[in-house]
């Protein structure tokens, strides 16, 4: 036995200083296409047309990406002449469309975050990168964030998948068993748009049409810094994208 | 069930000529054999529906060939069902069965080839089709408590009628639902766990673990929570859309699966993909099967609590994702496949620098394998626990890692080799115990076996294309196959006149694995029972389709 404990002695740390500092190794996540200026609007209007789910738009010569729809097929970036610019970052959060407001979990909810993640037709991309959260890299439990087997104990309902019909009533079960406060995420495309996978006689395209839903980590999938965000954003740590607190607005 | 049939020891392997010569001569006045095309090497055509359970009996007992699915497709009048088999070396074969669409009935083989019942039961579900003879139909796919009595949403008639938003929402939950229980004694109790457990971290599964005490009399998994139809939702779509979904509904195997679809669509036009394109195909699926076994021993390591061999296993799995990751763009190799090659090339530095993390990772990944063989409490909780012997396992068909832990050698990269595995050089390596040790250790022996072939395969990298233009034909239909890391990967595909997808069929090795999960957990006692759900390494999202 004492093998496992020198052998994790002498391993050292391997964890991430974010959100203490960003993190900057190779491959954390595979980055996202942003808005690009093309040299003519015929560009433009072809990388619009490469994109198989719609989520970007031309406009007079630049084109814009709405990150709720992205896949991840990567089509915009290789195989496509002029590429799209792409950025490699991960805070990602959003508000959902059409929320202005955003009340982040009270104070006491910093150091002791208790989380259920439901499976509603993910995959198996986005929980594997739930699960992620919980390896050396990235370490949730140092920040007070913990995965707990029960919704009665649970704060934050982490929902994967576009929402099966199978799964739409364990899901509703699992919401209404948490108690108050309650936050929902929608992680990745499919819980956030509906994915490739869309409105279908077995899929409720996303979770906004099953539940009310707080905040949107989109990617295909998120990658763990991106929920690891997503999770800072609940507990107030972080602010979501484009979001300006009235604490900041007002100063 | 209980199994009548002979081991297979007593059974001689025959290859596709002997079966067609043994098969014109036994049922030669009711069955047409032909040469068969797009991947399939040997054609069976009943013209007696009553001779299907005896021809199947034949060949999956008598000439030892492995079971691969069936596949219904519903053609103007008739409903034309295909039953794969796979004769280990040399080639598929389908049997082609027609009946009316007026009498959907059909002799059901599950009596005869055990692995069959689910697919039996799937078919019924999705199609309406009746299986004659099958012990126990209804409550698969779509779920009794939710859905309504002969829906059949995979029918053609469906497409127009199910796919409202207004339809989905008619179906309302039913409360009095309750699941059959067997297992009758003063003290027996279900024990049901899912489809929210372990935090939800585990996938979307449901068991009812039947019991009068300490050991699980009866376990019944209960999936497709996820099923999110993708062979209904690609109907009607381009190849190029339903190569994305293809790609992403069991993600820790998307390479495999979208490879496989990719060598359908090539067989179907002839395409010859160039050399460079080979080579990367088959390093990145090495890389893929490595970084999933990596994480499916993380996972056997959590499951026995064993946090510091759990998290050294997990270290090495995200460097692989992050190698993976900073090699191709994306952690779990998505975008990459088209028909007709690669969607883009590699530098040779990005190629180094990928191996270079990769022998890492494998060395690191030896030190944890000599770590978990001397470390007694570990061990004492895998070894003679969940065994599956080899008989049961052939009698179930059991694939992939899980059925080369029980005796079963076959691996369609060396049985059934597709872009170009056959000049590669490595060993299937395979156990017979069948436990939940010999699991572990199939994992360990083929993570290394695909460290050497990912060093084969960068060694044979010579300057040139990685893809040629591909444009799926107008109809056309072919069998794709590929070795996923869990197991088999198959995608059948029909194209209609203007080169859309008419029926896609996938068949995981997930599906075929999870009908004979009940049998490793049943006799053991409860808390064995997430050690040998690890050691299976399942995925239900890869069933669920």
């Amino acid at each position: 036995m004492s093998f496992w404990f020198w052998r994790g002695l002498r391993k050292g740390m391997h964890t991430t200083r974010y959100p203490k500092a960003s993190e900057t190794a190779a491959g954390v996540t595979p980055g996202r296409p942003v808005t690009t200026q093309f040299a003519s609007v015929q560009q433009a209007a072809l990388a619009a047309q490469v994109c198989p789910v719609g989520a970007i738009t031309a406009q007079d010569g630049s084109a814009h990406v709405d990150l709720d729809f992205c896949i991840h097929c990567q089509r915009c970036r290789f195989g496509n002449s002029p590429p799209m610019d792409w950025q490699s970052d991960y805070e990602w959060t959003t508000l959902p469309h059409g929320l202005r407001r955003y009340e982040p979990l009270p104070r006491a909810y910093r150091r002791s975050m208790h989380i259920i993640v439901v499976d509603a037709g993910d995959c198996g991309a986005c929980l594997h990168e739930v699960k992620q959260l919980n390896n050396p890299f990235y370490n949730m439990h140092r920040l007070g964030m913990f995965f707990t087997a029960t919704p009665r104990t649970a704060d934050v309902l982490l929902v994967v998948g576009p929402v099966t019909e199978n799964m739409r009533v364990p899901l509703l079960k699992t919401y209404e068993a948490m108690p108050n406060p309650k936050k929902v995420l929608a992680v990745g495309a499919c819980a956030v748009s509906g994915g490739i996978f869309g409105q279908s006689f077995v899929s409720a395209g996303g979770v906004s049409s099953v539940l009310p839903v707080d905040l949107e980590i989109p990617g295909d999938p998120a990658p763990p810094l991106a929920i690891l965000h997503g999770l800072l954003v609940v507990t107030g740590r972080k602010a979501p994208v484009g979001y300006q607190s009235s604490l900041e607005r007002s100063a | 069930m209980v199994v009548t049939h002979s081991p297979v020891s007593t059974s001689k392997r025959m290859q596709v000529d002997e079966i067609a010569a043994a098969v014109g001569s036994r049922f030669g006045s009711t069955a047409r054999v032909s040469r068969g095309s797009s991947g399939v090497a040997l054609s069976i055509a009943l013209l007696d529906p009553a001779t299907l359970p005896a021809i199947s009996k034949f060949l999956f007992w008598e000439s030892a060939c492995s079971f691969g699915g069936i596949v219904v497709e519903e053609v103007q009048n008739d409903w034309r069902l295909s039953y794969f088999f796979l004769s280990l070396g040399s080639g598929w074969m389908e049997v082609l069965l027609e009946v009316p669409s007026s009498t959907p009935t059909v002799p059901s083989i599950s009596t005869e080839v055990h692995a069959a019942d689910w697919f039996e039961r799937e078919a019924e579900d999705l199609f309406g089709l009746e299986f004659e003879g099958h012990p126990r139909l209804g409550d698969f796919v779509l779920h009794d408590q939710i859905w309504p009595e002969g829906v059949a949403p995979h029918r053609k008639l469906q497409r127009k009628t199910m796919d409202t938003r207004r339809d989905r929402l008619r179906h309302r939950p039913n409360a009095e639902w309750r699941p059959l229980l067997v297992v009758r004694d003063p003290g027996a109790f279900a024990m049901p766990i899912g489809p929210v457990y372990e935090g939800g971290l585990g996938q979307s599964v449901h068991f009812l673990l039947e019991t009068v005490g300490e050991d699980v009399v009866r376990a019944v998994p209960r999936l497709f929570y996820n099923f999110r139809a993708i062979e209904k939702i690609a109907e009607g779509q381009p190849v190029s859309r339903a190569l994305l979904i293809a790609e992403r509904f069991a993600a820790t195997s998307s390479f495999a699966h979208s490879l496989s679809f990719c060598l359908a669509i090539e067989r179907m036009s002839g395409t010859e993909v160039p050399a460079r394109g080979k080579n990367l195909r088959v390093l990145l699926s090495e890389l893929e099967r490595l970084r999933h076994h990596a994480g499916a021993i993380a996972g056997v390591c959590e499951s026995t609590a064993l946090s510091v061999a759990a998290s050294q296993a997990a270290i090495i799995e995200e460097r692989l994702l992050r190698a993976s990751c900073q090699f191709t763009g994306h952690r779990y190799l998505f975008g990459l496949n088209t028909p007709g090659g690669l969607r883009r090339d590699f530098t040779a530095e990005a190629c180094a620098e990928l191996l270079k993390v990769m022998d890492q990772a494998v060395g690191e990944l030896h030190v944890v394998e000599q770590g978990l063989h001397f470390t007694s409490s570990f061990l004492d909780r895998l070894e003679n626990v969940g065994i599956v012997d080899p008989e049961r396992a052939r009698d179930l068909n059991f694939v992939g890692p899980v059925g080369r832990a029980s005796g079963q050698t076959e691996d369609l990269r060396r049985d059934c080799p597709y872009t170009g595995y056959e000049t590669y050089q490595f060993q299937v390596p395979h156990e017979i115990e069948g436990d939940g040790y010999a699991r572990l250790r199939v994992l360990f022996q083929e993570a290394y076996e695909s460290a050497k072939l990912v060093h084969q395969a960068a060694n044979r990298l010579e300057p040139g294309e990685v893809s040629v233009p591909c444009d799926p034909p107008a109809r056309g239909v072919a069998l794709g196959w590929a070795e996923a890391p869990i197991g088999a990967a198959l995608h059948w595909l029909r194209l209609d006149d203007g080169g859309l997808v008419e029926r896609y069929r996938v068949i995981t090795a997930s599906f075929n694995n999870w009908l004979g999960f009940r049998v490793a957990v049943e006799n053991f006692a409860f808390q064995d029972f997430p050690i040998i759900l690890a050691s299976f390494g399942l995925s239900p999202t890869e069933c669920d389709r």
